[in-house]
């Protein structure tokens, strides 16, 4: 019934009051093209911006977020029928049938993005020159993320699919470059790889789901597509495999189930790099595209069923894993995971939840980001060891990283009056308000999830910030914790900010959610709640509660190994979560190690079927030139006889010609 | 002289011509015929100076004489490129096609004047011999190669052979075409023999090119008299007229055909008339092969265009299979020979042989396109192939050029710059996209598409792929390999045959790159057709 709605709405709203660019918006694309700029003058400058390449990148990145904020100002002053705005640049494809302009669209949706990916971008610039300061590539780290925000700023701007496809694909390259960015280390280039394969697969179904566009509506630009949808014009059998297709994109991006295992693995970039890309913007692009169909998801319920699926599985895999690892970064990456999960949750609940999920993902994007650059800055101050169970009382010793991780932390466990309190609240509601069996599932998962984020947040702040202290500060493994330069500590203020302050102000009074009707229409609130949400905020702030309790007793008031018990020791459950859930080893032996026999076999056939044919062919001409140029004697008698015998047959040929 | 014409230009036959007692003179548009006019002067010049002036004077007044000859004829062209008629008589026909190779011709001509008046190659200077008549082996013979001085009779004996070739592409009856193949063909049997290193392999080539090239002229000859015979007319006009109007009952006519395209066959270099080919490729001094390769090219096939799209084009459909079937033969016997040589020049001559049957699609397309397609290859592969041969004048051992390819091993270290564009060249010649060779093959494919040989474009594509092997073995040579043994020299030639290759180099670039004004030029010229 909602959908019904929304759907009208779509038509009414969404994709037909798209409106050209004047003035400012003109040159939307600068946004994208200052930091490319950046990228090319770092790279094609080599080393005569060694010294300097650093603020280069920094300031591109401030240039093009101070005039995303004027062009989201000048947005803002627009009548809510005015605010997508479209620039055409050039056409792209001229192809009989196939007509693709690149263009940009700014609208409420991407505005938002536009303003985190600059802004925690710029802040997470202005990080990297104190985290990158001694290390020797500091001036191609910088063109990498420049290069990166071009990237993802063409994602989240583009009106066309193939268009997304290729920032979608500029990320991808870009996040493999700055994973490896120590390629000397194995591991690291591993993880590169990894992502690269797995986001792959996802890269591959949003392919299809494009080819399958092109195919019924025959263009791929987000009007038509969606207006398309409006109007019926797609079945519904071929609405869902789009939806499927995009959602396949959209969860390998995201690090969603079964996905999900290049993420953890990413952390092996720099501490910046897991802030900005793996935890703040990139692997929110799938809640985007997600949210940027959402006509499309909207019409299929089929496609929404199965996102929600993922995303409940994906939110409790996140959490148990999490609980079991002691990296400090890769339980903030599967924290990650599972954030998302949250927001994947929100979408997949269709109309009543696309804004829901923007909304969490703008505050995840703040306490993530100022929780990892706070763990980055302990991982520096603990000269690069990401071993929580050899920190321990750390809060002396860095203290503005304490409060600004304390402030990240309490942001994503949903304490009162914080981010996380006003956005995964209003998930876990909607996710009860759902109704029936599916509801009620879905509700406990979220709550679940939430209780898990309380304890496993809980643990690695307690081990990480109180407690005795694991670390010496003599002998050959010598510690001296200390507090992170200005340059680091002055971002992780701001972001701390953005955690207490931005989930109240996008929440109260349903602000983003109004700014974003245009881009995805109205959010369809339903009418009856489930439970009552001031009864389930309490009881959300019990599981929290309780969450933090169990990480407080176990991990506060009794005394914590330096170094982890023996998988023997332990439950099979954290076994379990040590090995990702055997989600990599079921990868391993389900799909990689199949995948690698049948790639010998292609190879062997190749080298035996295909090489040998080819080879043969060039053995036979070889030995028929061989043989054929033996006729060339050098005597004249021979080649005046083959003139002879060759102007019989042509005569003779003529006549039989005749003859015919 | 004027009974000759009147004999083989009016379309009466002789019987008139002898009943009447008095013939008039046929009038000569000279304005019109002036190109092939200033080309025969200039030779008249160049023999005059050779009488006349000194040896030291001769080796700056030739190539100024000769090459500026060839310049003013080439801008006669350019003036005369509105005029379309039948000349002196009907012996010479001006149109789009005439003027187009002739001007082709002429550019090919003055760069092959420049590579011939190249002195600083060899220690004496000059690839070609000081004194001819020396009999190798003779007291005197290995002086002979450090002689100073060349035969300064090359560049008249070119400005004929540049005449004939005009003539060629030009003549409206068979008896000025047989008169214009001799001009054509006996001035460059002279040049092969001129070679100042290996004198024995270059007086060889001259002498099997002699008599190979004498045996197809009697073809020719005897083709020509089968037609008459026929037709009772050498006029390509007539004869086609004749043919349409007899149609396919006459053996004479088809005898004579068969007789006539061995003849033109031969010199376009098509399998199995093509075993000339390589041998004198490889014992000509390079110079001339280069003159020889891109001149004689455009001048046969423009004969052969000429011959088989005016007089017997109603028959296209009897000769169309014969011509689809050289084709093929050429290209395959061209490319597969190819790839077993070890000497550049013979590889260059096979790569000929290949590109022959190549061209010969689009002769067999039959049709306008195949036309303009024809004329815009033989452009792309002159200028291409002068650059190689240039190429190859400058990589010497001591004992002149290193002919043999295990000696261009890691010439890539030693002269990038050279070996980069002899690299582009090759890459021109197996139609790699963006290089000349690309598009010429483009458009002749193009046409036996259009002309529905789809199974002859496919033959003709397979073997671009066997004749990209040794191109890119060549590139492999020069680059990936390490020198062995005895390195080549590469030479510090003069302004003359870097120009050469800088020209042929940047036309092979730019035809690839921007084809589309020559393109439209040999449209605009094959739109009109051939004149009768």
């Amino acid at each position: 019934m909602s959908s019904v709605h929304a759907l009208a709405g779509v038509g009414a709203e969404g994709a037909t009051s798209v409106v050209g660019a004047t003035g400012a918006f003109n040159a939307t694309w600068l946004l994208l093209a200052l930091p490319l700029a950046g990228a090319a003058v770092l790279l094609l400058g080599g080393r005569r911006t060694d010294r300097t390449g650093h603020l280069i990148g920094t300031l591109a990145a401030a240039a093009s977020f101070v005039f995303g904020l004027v062009l989201f100002f000048t947005l803002h002053g627009r009548s809510s029928s005015g605010r997508e705005v479209s620039s055409n640049l050039f056409t792209w494809l001229p192809v009989n049938g196939l007509k693709v302009n690149v263009g940009l669209l700014f609208d409420p949706l991407s505005s938002v993005f536009v303003l985190l990916i600059t802004g925690v971008g710029t802040l997470i610039h202005i990080y990297s020159i104190g985290y990158m300061a001694h290390d020797p590539g500091r001036r191609r780290f910088f063109a990498y993320m420049n290069l990166f925000l071009a990237s993802m700023l063409l994602l989240v701007l583009a009106n066309d699919f193939l268009v997304t496809f290729v920032g979608w694909e500029m990320v991808g390259l870009s996040s493999y470059l700055l994973i490896k960015f120590w390629e000397y280390k194995p591991a690291a280039a591993t993880a590169a790889n990894k992502a690269f394969y797995v986001n792959r697969v996802g890269d591959v179904g949003f392919l299809i789901a494009i080819m399958l566009m092109f195919a019924t509506v025959g263009t791929t630009s987000f009007t038509g597509v969606f207006n398309a949808v409006a109007q019926h014009a797609i079945g519904y059998g071929t609405l869902t495999a789009i939806a499927l297709t995009l959602l396949l994109g959209a969860a390998s991006k995201s690090g969603q189930f079964p996905l999900q295992t290049w993420l953890p693995d990413a952390m092996e970039g720099p501490t910046p790099i897991s802030a900005l890309i793996h935890a703040a913007t990139m692997v929110t692009a799938g809640v985007y595209l997600i949210a940027r169909s959402n006509p499309i998801f909207t019409g299929s319920q089929a496609a929404r069923t199965v996102v929600l699926i993922v995303a409940a599985i994906t939110i409790l895999l996140g959490c148990v894993i999490g609980c079991a690892y002691d990296d400090i970064k890769k339980v903030l990456a599967y924290s990650t995971v599972s954030q998302i999960g949250y927001m994947f949750l929100a979408v997949g609940l269709g109309p009543a939840g696309y804004a829901l999920g923007i909304l969490h993902l703008l505050a995840h994007g703040f306490f993530k980001a100022g929780l990892f650059l706070g763990a980055g800055s302990v991982i520096h101050g603990m000269d690069d060891e990401q071993d929580a169970r050899r920190f321990g009382g750390l809060w002396r010793f860095m203290p503005v990283t304490w409060v600004t991780f304390g402030l990240g932390y309490l942001a994503i466990i949903g304490f009162p009056g914080l981010s996380g309190f006003f956005t995964k609240d209003k998930i876990i509601e909607a996710a009860f308000d759902k109704g029936g069996t599916s509801g009620w599932i879905l509700g406990c998962v979220a709550l679940l999830g939430a209780g898990l984020t309380a304890f496993y947040m809980s643990r690695i702040f307690l081990l990480t910030f109180h407690g005795e202290r694991r670390w010496s500060d003599s002998g050959p493994d010598a510690k001296h914790p200390h507090e992170s330069p200005t340059v680091m500590t002055a971002p992780m203020i701001v972001l701390a900010f953005g955690s207490v302050f931005a989930g109240g102000l996008l929440v109260l009074g349903g602000s983003l959610q109004h700014w974003l009707t245009p881009s995805i229409g109205r959010s369809a609130e339903v009418g009856a709640h489930t439970i009552n949400p001031a009864v389930l905020t309490v009881l959300t702030l019990v599981v929290a509660a309780g969450g933090f309790a169990g990480a407080y007793l176990r991990y506060q008031l009794r005394p914590v190994a330096a170094v982890a018990p023996a998988d023997s020791e332990v439950s099979p459950v954290t076994v379990a979560a040590r090995h990702d859930l055997f989600l990599n080893a079921f990868n391993e032996a389900v799909l990689m190690r199949p995948g690698q026999y049948l790639t010998r076999f292609l190879v062997w056939s190749e080298a035996v079927g295909i090489d040998g044919v080819v080879r043969g062919i060039a053995a036979g001409v070889g030995g028929l030139s061989g043989r054929m140029r033996r006729a060339q004697t050098g005597f004249v008698r021979t080649y005046a006889l083959s003139m002879l015998t060759g102007s019989v047959l042509l005569v003779g040929a003529l006549l039989l010609v005749k003859a015919s | 002289m004027s009974v000759v014409i009147s004999a083989a230009g009016s379309g009466a036959g002789p019987v008139v011509a002898a009943a009447a007692t008095t013939i008039d003179t046929p009038s000569i548009q000279y304005l019109q015929l002036s190109p092939v006019l200033i080309v025969f002067g200039v030779a008249m010049a160049g023999v005059l100076v050779e009488a006349f002036l000194p040896e030291r004077a001769r080796q700056l007044v030739q190539p100024l004489l000769t090459g500026g000859g060839f310049i003013a004829a080439f801008v006669a062209v350019c003036l005369l490129h509105a005029h379309r008629g039948v000349l002196a008589a009907g012996a010479v026909a001006i149109d789009g096609p005439t003027l187009f190779m002739s001007g082709t011709i002429l550019v090919f001509a003055a760069l092959s004047v420049l590579l011939v008046a190249e002195r600083k190659l060899d220690s004496a200077g000059g690839t070609l011999v000081a004194d001819a008549s020396v009999v190798p082996g003779a007291s005197g013979a290995r002086a002979l190669r450090n002689a100073r001085g060349m035969q300064t009779e090359a560049y008249p004996l070119m400005a004929f052979s540049v005449a004939g070739m005009m003539l060629f592409v030009a003549s409206n009856t068979l008896l000025v075409m047989f008169i214009a193949l001799e001009i054509l063909s006996l001035p460059l049997y002279l040049l092969a023999g001129l070679a100042r290193r290996r004198r024995l392999l270059s007086q060889e080539a001259a002498v099997k090119y002699f008599l190979l090239g004498a045996f197809s002229s009697a073809f020719f000859l005897y083709g020509l008299a089968l037609i008459y015979g026929f037709a009772g007319s050498v006029e390509l006009g007539r004869i086609a007229d004749a043919a349409n109007t007899v149609g396919r009952h006459d053996t004479y006519l088809y005898l004579g055909m068969a007789l006539l395209a061995v003849g033109l066959l031969f010199k376009i270099g098509a399998a199995p008339f093509h075993s000339w080919t390589p041998d004198v490729y490889q014992g000509a001094p390079t110079p001339v092969t280069a003159f020889m390769a891109a001149g004689t090219k455009v001048a046969a096939f423009g004969a052969l265009l000429r011959v088989f799209y005016v007089a017997f084009g109603g028959l296209r459909w009897d000769w169309r299979p014969i011509m689809w079937a050289v084709a093929i033969l050429t290209m395959v016997v061209g490319a597969v020979i190819a790839i077993t040589q070890r000497d550049v020049k013979r590889l260059i001559g096979y790569s000929a042989v290949a590109h022959a049957g190549f061209i010969l699609v689009g002769v067999a397309a039959a049709n306008t396109e195949g036309l303009s397609g024809t004329m815009f290859y033989l452009v792309a592969y002159g200028f291409t192939t002068i650059a190689a041969l240039a190429v190859v004048t400058l990589v010497r051992t001591g004992d002149g050029e290193a002919s043999d390819l295990a000696r261009w091993q890691g010439l890539g270290k030693q002269k990038p710059l050279l070996a980069g564009s002899f690299a582009f060249l090759l890459l021109s010649m197996a139609g790699i996209p963006l290089t000349a060779g690309f598009i010429g093959k483009f458009s002749v494919f193009e046409a036996g598409i259009a002309g529905n040989a789809v199974p002859l474009v496919v033959v003709a594509v397979l073997t671009s792929a066997i004749a990209a092997f040794f191109y890119v073995r060549v590139i492999v040579l020069m680059f990936f390999s390490e020198p062995t043994g005895e390195r080549p020299v590469v030479v510090t030639g003069s302004t003359l045959t870097y120009a050469t290759v800088g020209i042929g180099t940047v036309m092979t670039l730019l035809l690839g790159v921007a084809p589309q004004p020559l393109l439209d030029l040999a449209n605009h010229a094959a739109a009109s057709g051939f004149v009768r």
